[in-house]
């Protein structure tokens, strides 16, 4: 039971973010649009570009408050070799560019929408993470 | 002002969750998409809660006329499944798959300052830069 209690809440704290976005903002919370928007080759700028910067900020700093609060940042080691690590993160940088969106932006806030597009990457990003952890542990 | 503190605040609070749920631990990410071996299950519950309250806030918060401290609301109005959809969400996949972290865990993670998150970090900037660079040039 407890093993399930604290996805629960943090998914819980995930969409209260995105709905304060929501009301607030008026944006759809998707951190590869959030991050990718500061890239060139058109970065985002003035208040726009403040705006993405101070959530990444607070981004950086949830997992320190939890530090404060529960004595644990809840920060785990990667548990893959450097290369994988570089090649996956080049990977999820290019998916998450190409489909315009994650596991936040088309995964909580897309499936939320009802949105038949999220609906699709959703399925396919699982689909094709499921594949890739079985060749990875269990054929390689 | 306004702006960018919600911004702030919305955004300690999403990297609370993460931290919270174990999304910034690759072990319990991986071992949620490792079917094959000891399923841990856990990881759907933050989809799951995240997905049911996100839809019943949006309900209530997209009935108001306008954002409190915006012109309007941007919501995406796309229909279409194209191959750019399909493909880079299959390589968005493969990506997480080798490694366990998606973008938002992967920028939270970074206050751990080891270097092999950095990297990670660092790679996923580059691949975002090339395809926006080509999306750019059409």
């Amino acid at each position: 039971m407890s093993q399930f209690l604290l996805p629960t809440l943090g998914g819980a704290l995930i969409a209260l973010s995105s709905i304060i976005m929501m009301a607030m903002l008026g944006r759809i919370t998707g951190i590869s649009g959030i991050v990718g928007g500061l890239l060139p080759p058109a970065p985002a700028r003035g208040a726009d570009a403040a705006v993405r910067v101070a959530f990444i900020v607070g981004l950086l700093a949830g997992p320190l408050l939890l530090a404060v609060i529960a004595g644990n940042n809840g920060i785990g080691a990667p548990i893959v070799e450097l290369p994988m690590m570089i090649a996956g993160g080049f990977l999820v940088g290019v998916g998450t560019a190409l489909s315009a969106g994650c596991t936040s932006g088309h995964g909580i806030c897309g499936l939320s929408r009802l949105s038949p597009r999220s609906f699709a990457a959703v399925m396919t990003f699982m689909a094709t993470g499921i594949v890739t952890v079985f060749v990875v542990r269990h054929l390689l | 002002m306004a702006r960018i503190i919600t911004a702030l605040v919305a955004g300690l609070i999403f990297g609370l969750g993460l931290a919270v749920a174990g999304m910034t631990n690759p072990a319990k990410v991986l071992g949620f998409l490792d079917f094959a071996g000891d399923w841990d299950p856990s990881l759907a519950f933050v989809m799951g809660a995240g997905v049911i309250i996100t839809f019943i806030g949006y309900r209530l918060v997209l009935a108001q006329p306008r954002p409190v401290l915006a012109e309007k609301f941007q919501i995406p109005t796309r229909k279409d499944i194209d191959w750019n959809l399909i493909g880079g969400s299959a390589i968005f996949g493969i990506g997480w798959g080798l490694a366990g972290y998606c973008p938002g865990p992967a920028v939270s993670s970074l206050v751990s300052g080891a270097t092999p998150v950095v990297l990670l970090v660092v790679s996923m900037l580059v691949g975002m830069l090339v395809v926006r660079v080509i999306k750019a040039r059409g």
